[in-house]
């Protein structure tokens, strides 16, 4: 495939207006799928958690599950959103095995919320408002994987496999609309976006929000339009970009790649692209077509949805704080810093952060350990920050620094045990003696045996040349494997030098 | 009359992945407007005051509770397809993407 011609970002947007729009997909996380009691649960063997219903057997009929409906409209409500009085599920027929029924239940002109606006923020503390206009419940599908061609996409594939563990799985479809004035802001704007609504998700609890295991799908569409013109241009809708960083990247892909085929007067053809992570790059998919009828008709095996108001009232007043008056409060009780307040919500790890406070650490430990130490880690590993160890563990390590019981060095050696898997950070020391040896005893011992075997340094302490105490004190804690206080070895160098 | 034309059939067919001969075509078209006629009789009893509905019988709100329930074992799920890989139903490659 021929390399698109990109046009440099700061040119693009000398000559056009991006336009922005976003489809984001959240999994909910009910213990049972959307229509039928099978687990909602698609890690395991292929076709285990399965029932007729997700199936699409002769027979077999929907039953909607209550608490999905409670978490569509507890995300509504987050969303800003109006609550439909009565909102209906619809057929959505395309044939595609990745559903055995032939359609797919969603909703169409009835969806349970819309109207809403998202407050986000960007890296540099200022807001924009994101425009809703709907989200709406349907099913996931089925996962095809495509076997034989070179390359394991579908073109040139000799057959597909097909499991339907996660056809069924409740999701909420989050529409915007047309989103203007971001101009060089669009990327980031576009990351900062799914960034809020995986907040606003995780925190009403409503959904595992992992990214990187299809919880949240975005689908980013890009139009371009000379400045001045109201017209909106073609767009495009990328697909299958899932980090957030891919968001962002895409979109600034699409701004590049579109712009460089309206400067050559070429036009821009109204399709779906596919993000290759790998090379950073769109590609088409297929063209808006006849493909695209999909025949929306009212599901006739289900009834209408008509929240009682108490009900929608409970949920409001049950709603979190929305993410940007979190951020404003946490950042006033713990104290940071603009700068280091910044780089926690850039690094993603308000969560975890919180959490860690809540288990007792200091905020600016919690904030130290999650931004600096663990980051590096997950960095090294590839993985995310909070699959290595849990709040819990952190504040626990924390706790042992406060006490006195580790020292830096060693505390972060008992982090690398206690994500390796081997205990709880207290059970770590226990086990491998990792305490800092407060026992003044064998410390004195290291101490004069070192100040003897450097008496060069040991002149220069008694001259009151305190620096030289260095080499000693290297020495002590090399001695004692790194389980010594270096304050307290100082006090006792320096004292020990004039009675040795 | 209804408006179901050679045209409509042909595109239906086509988004059903189902290849027809003109004359099947010839056929269906004669045989889905006689059933979207019949359907359509409703209209002329139907008056102005009766509201549209998607269901026969006034319910609204019919929901299950968020319980796990039995579930198929794999062969059980797998027992009908033609062809499969003893976990995953098989199916030949089609051209088009994931919706």
């Amino acid at each position: 495939m021929a390399k698109a011609k990109l046009m440099d970002f700061d040119k693009a947007l000398e000559m056009f207006e991006p336009v922005l729009g976003f489809e984001v997909h959240v999994e909910l996380s009910t213990k049972t799928k959307m229509f039928s009691a099978a687990p909602n649960f698609f890690g395991g063997d292929p076709n285990t958690n399965i029932t007729p219903t997700c199936l699409g057997l002769p027979g077999s009929l929907p039953v909607v599950n209550e608490q999905a409906i409670r978490y569509s409209i507890s995300l509504g409500l987050a969303l800003g959103c109006s609550i439909a009085p009565t909102s209906r599920f619809a057929r959505k027929n395309y044939f595609y095995p990745d559903t055995p029924k032939n359609y797919q239940i969603s909703q169409y002109d009835e969806p349970i919320a819309f109207e809403g606006e998202v407050e986000i923020e960007l890296a540099d503390g200022r807001s924009f408002t994101i425009p809703i206009e709907r989200a709406h419940m349907e099913e996931d599908a089925g996962k095809l994987t495509h076997v034989g061609g070179s390359t394991g996409r579908i073109q040139g594939a000799d057959y597909s496999l097909v499991d339907y563990n996660r056809a069924g799985v409740p999701l909420v479809e989050i529409v915007t609309k047309p989103i203007f004035g971001a101009a060089a802001d669009a990327p980031e704007l576009a990351k900062a976006y799914v960034a809020t609504i995986r907040d606003i998700v995780v925190a009403l609890g409503i959904s595992d929000a992992r990214m990187e295991r299809g919880n949240l799908r975005c689908d980013a569409n890009v139009s371009l339009r000379p400045h001045g013109q109201e017209k909106l241009g073609t767009r495009t809708e990328t697909k299958n970009v899932n980090s957030l960083r891919s968001v962002e990247r895409a979109v600034r892909y699409e701004i590049q790649r579109q712009a460089a085929i309206l400067a050559d007067g070429g036009t821009i053809t109204q399709e779906t692209r596919h993000w290759h992570e790998d090379t950073g790059t769109t590609s088409p998919g297929r063209p808006k077509s006849d493909a695209d009828d999909y025949r929306y008709f009212p599901e006739p095996d289900l009834l209408p949805v008509v929240p009682a108001p108490e009900l929608i009232e409970e949920l409001r007043a049950a709603l979190p704080e929305k993410p940007a008056e979190r951020r404003r409060r946490l950042k006033a009780d713990w104290g940071f810093s603009d700068l280091e307040f910044q780089d926690v919500v850039n690094s993603g790890l308000l969560v975890e952060i919180t959490e860690t406070v809540a288990a007792g650490a200091a905020p600016q430990s919690a904030r130290k350990w999650w931004t600096g130490e663990v980051a590096r880690l997950a960095n090294i590993k590839n993985v995310e920050p909070a699959e290595l160890v849990t709040a819990a563990q952190i504040a626990e390590l924390q706790q042992l620094v406060d006490e006195g019981a580790l020292n830096d060095r060693l505390a972060r050696q008992v982090l690398e045990f206690v994500i390796a898997g081997e205990g709880s950070p207290r059970d770590i020391v226990a086990t491998k003696g990792l305490a800092v040896v407060s026992d003044d005893g064998a410390l004195i011992a290291a101490i004069d045996e070192a100040l003897l075997a450097q008496p060069d340094v040991l002149e220069k302490i008694r001259d009151g040349k305190v620096q030289a105490a260095g080499a000693v004190i290297g020495a002590v804690m090399k001695a004692m494997g790194g389980t010594a206080d270096a304050g307290r070895v100082r006090e006792l160098v320096l004292e020990r030098a004039k009675q040795v | 009359m209804s408006d179901i034309s050679a045209e409509t059939v042909r595109h239906l067919a086509g988004l059903a992945r189902i290849d027809l001969t003109d004359s099947e075509i010839e056929h269906l078209t004669g045989e889905l407007r006689q059933i979207v006629d019949v359907v359509a009789s409703v209209s002329e009893v139907a008056t102005p005051d009766v509201p549209a509905t998607s269901h026969p019988i006034p319910l609204e709100n019919v929901f299950r509770a968020d319980v796990v329930g039995d579930v198929l074992t794999t062969e059980q799920a797998l027992a009908s397809a033609p062809e499969h890989d003893g976990s995953r139903f098989k199916v030949s490659a089609i051209l088009g993407e994931e919706q």
